[in-house]
């Protein structure tokens, strides 16, 4: 009994910790419409900025998690504006072909400047080992991946359903010259909201070096898993996602506990049986567009 | 000379200078005068550390005992494989084609070591393998010769350590790709023939993410040890999340081949590596004075501590040394192979020969634990057991 349990929870902090990876994704995929292959890369900065302060020049791993989310965001909106802007009108080929060359740049950027090897981020003593509770193993750094991804969930939700700045996102994704039309600075509210995605991803990225490892190939490595989440999940919200991302987790973790044979399959094959039941993904909606 | 070889027109202009000059002066080799060895390693992609150690290691062999055997100027023509076994082939095809190379050397990883061997056959020319570490490889090919380890030397013995120490039930945890399965049937073998009875067997994919619930199974079995081979470089990795899921309090130890304490990564895995027990043909903390020697003058011109594919490359250029020093400068494929069967040695890891039979490293292996010396996590080495040759070639 306390095995499930324990196996639930690592379930739902990877879970999160995907859904902090891939969020991004779905907001450019689902809003803009832009098919970016290049989000692991982000992570992978933020991976790389966090563990250089706190490893290089002694930073404290909490101080350095607002600064992996800042850099990569930073990186984000410089190359949006410079590159990805020219990008969004042309076709789903284009975008595919451009981001993916982008990916293969930042592997082999990173491995010159920071070689081949994974890299570990020194935590502190705090976050280190489990403890137990009524029998069940928590582990600590796994529990505060689920509260910092949990409050960053919720107040994503909040932002897009209940600010002026959500309304006008969406506003800009249904109809963008509409929205132009009636005095909204449609690329501003774009190159924020993609910057935001990069942060995000930077976060994840910075986040995950513990548990999934962090090396010049982590880009290539989790897209698969990244792309999974959007489809599964649908694009259409955030929730879809998140759900998507929970169940994903939980799946891979007790696939890989229960049939440890089966283990590295039981994620396609969840993502098989949805999205022949569901096409759209979860949350779908069925060709809005 | 060691160059790569894009700057190969570099080298010929350099070449052309030196031959026009060189008429007043001292006369440049003549190509009849010189070795070349075509050494494929990976230099990128994840495998790259494997690479940039032999390479470091060859250029300090090379930087200790000069670049002339036999009256003849030994040249490195280094080639990047990407540990890709297709990129090998092309390597090693235009290695031997266009640059008539007289030795091929390197191979990181066993496909690419399987896939160069038709082409040591056919154009008679010794393959020397400074990294691959499966059983079969030698077998592939007469010209092959092994300056390495093999899996099966490292997990039987760390087998029967196990037996005689006390560790009645493991798990076993490994990655499912060739290595991986040659080093969990080998330690399977010896330990359950010694008694010992294995709980709970679990292969992990090559690419994988998180070892979460496989070591939360691994935790339920309650097994004495669980006996890990995972490759170089995810062995961080393991060692934290074991810690961190509280296996080492839970009474778990961590025994295996010393892939997984690998020197190059040890230092950084934290404490929770202390006191895994590992069997391997090399430490750093070897206590001779020839590996002393050796430890500093890596440290010194490159700025860490040399691991065992470093040790395997070092020994593999001596190897080519020798052997042209015996065939006195001979060229000739066949010659050197005889003449590097039956090499015996005193290596940084200890005394080493290769087999005249299988062509194979013979090597102690020692049992090392991993504890703390002057601030650093080392394997320090407390038994050894001598001159241990490959058990895990194909029975005839």
């Amino acid at each position: 009994m306390t095995s499930i349990l324990t196996n639930l929870f690592d379930g739902v902090a990877y879970g999160m910790l995907l859904f902090v990876l891939a969020c991004g994704l779905a907001v450019t995929l689902g809003l803009m419409n832009f098919v970016n292959l290049a989000h692991g890369a982000f992570a992978m900065a933020g991976g790389y900025v966090c563990m250089v302060l706190v490893n290089r020049m002694g930073w404290p791993f909490f101080a350095a998690l607002p600064l992996a989310f800042v850099s990569a965001a930073a990186i984000g909106i410089v190359l949006e504006r410079t590159l990805y802007r020219h990008l969004y009108a042309r076709s789903h080929l284009d975008q595919v072909l451009f981001t993916i060359g982008l990916t293969f740049m930042s592997v082999a950027a990173v491995d010159y400047i920071q070689g081949s090897s994974r890299v570990f981020i020194n935590l502190p003593a705090a976050l280190q080992g489990q403890f137990d509770v009524l029998g069940v193993g928590i582990g600590r750094y796994r529990l505060m991946i689920i509260v910092i991804c949990g409050l960053l969930t919720i107040g994503l939700q909040m932002v897009l359903a209940k600010t002026r700045f959500g309304s006008r996102l969406r506003a800009a994704v249904d109809d963008p010259r509409a929205a132009s039309g009636l005095g909204i600075n449609v690329p501003q509210v774009f190159a924020f909201t993609f910057a935001f995605g990069c942060g995000l991803a930077g976060l994840g990225g910075a986040l995950s070096a513990e548990i999934l490892g962090l090396d010049p190939y982590f880009p290539l490595k989790f897209m698969i898993y990244f792309l999974i989440v959007v489809t599964v999940g649908g694009s259409s919200s955030i929730t879809g996602p998140f759900l998507a991302s929970l169940l994903l987790g939980i799946g891979d973790v007790a696939g890989k506990y229960y049939v440890p044979k089966m283990g590295p399959f039981v994620i396609y094959t969840m993502m098989i049986v949805i999205l022949i039941w569901r096409p759209n993904g979860l949350f779908g909606r069925t060709a809005a567009r | 000379m060691f160059e790569r070889k894009q700057l190969s027109h570099k080298a010929v202009w350099a070449a052309a200078v030196a031959a026009i000059a060189g008429l007043a002066a001292v006369a440049p080799a003549k190509a009849e005068d010189s070795v070349k060895v075509g050494l494929i390693l990976p230099m990128t992609g994840g495998q790259a550390s494997t690479g940039k150690q032999i390479e470091n290691a060859i250029k300090l062999y090379m930087q200790q005992n000069g670049d002339t055997v036999a009256g003849k100027k030994i040249e490195i023509i280094l080639r990047d494989d990407g540990a890709v076994p297709d990129k090998t082939k092309t390597a090693a095809q235009e290695l031997i084609v266009n640059d008539k190379v007289n030795f091929i050397a390197g191979f990181g990883v066993t496909p690419a070591a399987l896939a160069a061997a038709p082409l040591a056959t056919q154009a008679k020319i010794p393959e020397v393998v400074m990294a691959a570490g499966t059983s079969i490889i030698t077998e592939r090919s007469p010209y092959i010769v092994r300056t390495s380890f093999t899996l099966a030397q490292s997990s039987t013995i760390i087998a029967d350590w196990a037996v005689k120490n006390g560790i009645k039930k493991v798990a076993t945890l490994t990655s499912d790709y060739a290595p991986g399965n040659d080093a969990l049937n080998f330690f399977k073998q010896n330990f359950t023939a010694g008694g010992g009875e294995v709980v709970e067997e679990v292969k992990t994919p090559l690419a994988n993410p998180d070892f979460a619930p496989f070591l939360q199974r691994m935790k339920d079995a309650k097994p004495d040890a669980i006996f890990v081979f995972v490759p170089a470089g995810q062995g961080g990795n393991f060692m934290k999340q074991y810690a961190e899921r509280g296996l080492d309090k839970a009474g778990i130890k961590v025994i295996g081949p010393g892939d997984v304490t690998d020197d190059d990564l040890l230092n950084n895995m934290g404490d929770a590596v202390l006191g895994t027990v590992t069997a391997h043909l090399y430490s750093a903390a070897h206590p001779s004075q020839m590996n002393k020697d050796f430890v500093a003058a890596y440290k010194k011109a490159y700025g860490n501590r040399p691991g065992f594919m470093a040790v395997s490359g070092y020994d593999g250029i001596h190897l080519i040394y020798e052997a042209l020093k015996k065939t006195n400068g001979d060229t000739d494929g066949t010659k050197l192979v005889e003449a590097m069967k039956g090499q015996k040695w005193e290596s940084p890891r200890g005394p080493i020969s290769i087999d005249p039979e299988t062509r194979d490293i013979v090597q102690n292996i020692y049992i090392r634990k991993v504890e703390k010396v002057d601030g650093e996590l080392y394997n320090v080495e407390f038994a050894t057991f001598e001159a241990v040759k490959d058990l895990g070639k194909t029975k005839k």
